[in-house]
């Protein structure tokens, strides 16, 4: 009789172990399956951006535009139009180094180490988050921890760790929209836990087959200020960007 | 913002003090190479201070002139001094092209271009950490700062600070000014009041305290025993006086008037000798600046002393008091002295 129940139970937790093991292999790979059509939506081959950048400072508001081109996550440079006190500088990435251009001073400058992590233009972006392009699966692993609603829809609540060293960010909490799949809130913490910026990403659309959100709002948690929001205007994806355009000779034409 | 106005009112209100402003701001200054692409660059800490108008004393306040290692101060809009250290370490001359890039108060990108005219170096590593010296007009319109500045600060026109005045001043300002409700409205802070500097001070004073209160009990010590072995030394003579006669009360009187006469003089003289000092080095000061060259605060190099009305009576303490008291202990001694006693030792 004890034998019997002893079989029993022995039964009874192969299965428990079963469950919770399936699970959470589940669990990873909707995780990763997540990440794989987020990344789909908002990853290019190469892309043409117009957007507008407005920044709402402690005494008053900015609003720039600015075409970018873009080659994968390598490959970047951007143009700005507006005002007049900005128009015409220019920012090239090419892998990790960043040069910016000023048509005032007719100066190229290269900005590295710790100038990398300042804003871009007093918004609550920095040149690191400008710069950092990497698909998130590359740099994070990630965990479902949940569901929620935002404004009516429903999202995949997913903790990102990162598995790489050099990231801006230890670890992210990422909403991601259930049908779409297209973050939808962003939340970016440092290694010690402390919350270091937010972003809400809204008005998606469906453009060249693929959803993608038109208005970001970032907010750098330690800033004051009431955050930055950037507004596509125009979006290409995979369009024939010519190569001179990612040299230091194209900063100064 | 609005500094000139805020100046002139200032200036109509608070007449016994220079109100002048500063300002100061940070980014990188960038060297560039014969294509115009960056050689070399380090971090900037600027300050942008009154350099032309004929009337400031901000070079002489700020130590510019007598910093300069190499070339000039600047003369004309477009010009920087900058660090020695940094000139050296990347090989900027005298008159090469250096950009400041930074952002403007306003947070757009800033680059901007200055002639080097000189190089500068205070001494402090805090100080000579990417200095670079502009003027507040340039810094104006550089950093989109149109009738603005960082701070704008008082200086007592005799140029010693006084915290009571100080104090007075900064409370009716924030009285008639300071709205705590409105983030932007000025506020105005007496030196202690910036960034801690209060504990600071009062910590150079407790310890400037108890440094004097030591030194008066030790002299106060040295004179007291000196007083008390010149009277004992004269034991003899005690003796000698009594025997002729005199009284007792009649020698410890003249004990003590000589003790009096004696700590006054020596008190009169020795304050004299310890002002005239004192006001010299005042004047004059002592510069400390060869062996402060590592270190990272930022305070004069030159020290001064401060001749205050204290400074008038506190010898006396020692110099009267201790001498006489001395001599009064010594003089006990008479008192117990006996007639038979006496005879004895004067056969000695």
């Amino acid at each position: 009789m004890l034998y019997k129940k002893l079989i029993i139970m022995k039964k009874n937790i192969s299965i428990l172990i079963s469950i919770l093991f399936f699970t959470t292999i589940g669990f990873a790979q909707t995780a990763d399956e997540i990440l794989d059509k987020v990344d789909k939506n908002m990853s290019a081959e190469n892309r043409i951006i117009e957007s507008s950048m407005i920044i709402h400072g402690k005494r008053n508001s900015r609003t720039m535009t600015s075409i970018s081109y873009s080659v994968g996550d390598k490959q970047s440079f951007t143009e700005y139009l507006s005002p007049a006190r900005e128009a015409g500088t220019k920012m090239l990435k090419l892998e990790n180094q960043l040069w910016i251009y000023s048509p005032s001073t007719d100066r190229t400058i290269q900005i590295s180490g710790h100038m990398l992590r300042q804003s871009v233009m007093g918004s609550d972006l920095s040149y690191e988050d400008m710069m950092d392009d990497r698909k998130l699966k590359d740099v994070y692993s990630s965990t479902v921890i949940g569901a929620e609603e935002i404004e009516g829809r429903k999202t995949h609540v997913l903790e990102l760790t990162a598995k790489v060293e050099n990231v801006s960010y230890h670890s992210r909490k990422l909403w991601v929209d259930a049908d779409y799949f297209v973050p939808m809130k962003e939340e970016l913490f440092a290694k010690s836990g402390q919350l270091l910026k937010q972003t809400t990403l809204s008005n998606i659309k469906k453009i060249e087959g693929r959803w993608f959100p038109t208005k970001m709002v970032y907010k750098d948690m330690l800033k004051q200020g009431d955050g930055t929001e950037f507004i596509i205007n125009d979006i290409k994806f995979n369009q024939k960007i010519p190569e001179y355009i990612f040299t230091k000779a194209a900063l100064k034409q | 913002m609005e500094v000139g106005e805020l100046k002139t009112k200032l200036n109509l209100e608070y007449s016994e003090m220079e109100w002048v402003s500063r300002t100061h701001f940070g980014g990188l200054i960038d060297v560039p190479d014969e294509n115009g692409e960056t050689r070399a660059q380090g971090p900037a800490a600027g300050r942008a201070v009154d350099l032309f108008s004929p009337e400031s004393q901000e070079i002489e306040r700020m130590n510019i002139g007598n910093s300069v290692v190499k070339g000039v101060i600047p003369t004309k809009s477009g010009e920087a001094i900058i660090s020695d250290d940094f000139a050296e370490r990347f090989s900027v001359n005298i008159g090469d092209e250096v950009t400041l890039f930074g952002s403007t108060m306003n947070g757009s990108m800033m680059f901007h271009n200055f002639i080097v005219s000189g190089t500068i170096r205070f001494g402090p590593a805090m100080l000579d950490r990417g200095a670079i010296i502009i003027d507040i007009t340039d810094a104006q319109m550089i950093l989109d700062m149109e009738d603005a500045a960082s701070e704008v600060l008082g200086y007592f026109k005799d140029g010693l600070y006084d915290t009571e005045k100080a104090g007075l001043i900064s409370a009716s300002f924030n009285e008639k000014y300071s709205n705590v409700n409105d983030e932007f409205s000025p506020q105005m802070f007496k030196l202690e009041e910036d960034a801690g500097l209060d504990e600071y001070l009062m910590l150079a004073d407790s310890m400037s305290g108890v440094m004097i209160t030591f030194f008066i009990i030790a002299m106060s010590i040295v004179l007291w025993n000196t007083g008390l072995l010149g009277g004992l030394r004269r034991y003899s003579e005690y003796g000698i006086r009594l025997a002729l006669g005199e009284e007792k009360k009649h020698i410890f009187k003249t004990i003590i008037y000589e003790a009096i006469l004696i700590g006054l003089l020596g008190s009169v003289i020795g304050t004299i000798l310890g002002i005239s000092l004192s006001y010299y080095v005042q004047e004059t000061g002592i510069d400390f600046s060869n062996i402060m060259e590592n270190t990272t605060m930022m305070f004069p190099q030159v020290f001064r002393t401060l001749v205050k009305p204290a400074h008038f009576f506190i010898g006396f303490i020692p110099g009267l008091f201790a001498v006489v008291l001395g001599n009064a202990l010594a003089g006990f001694a008479i008192y117990k002295r006996k007639t038979a006693q006496l005879f004895k030792e004067l056969e000695v």
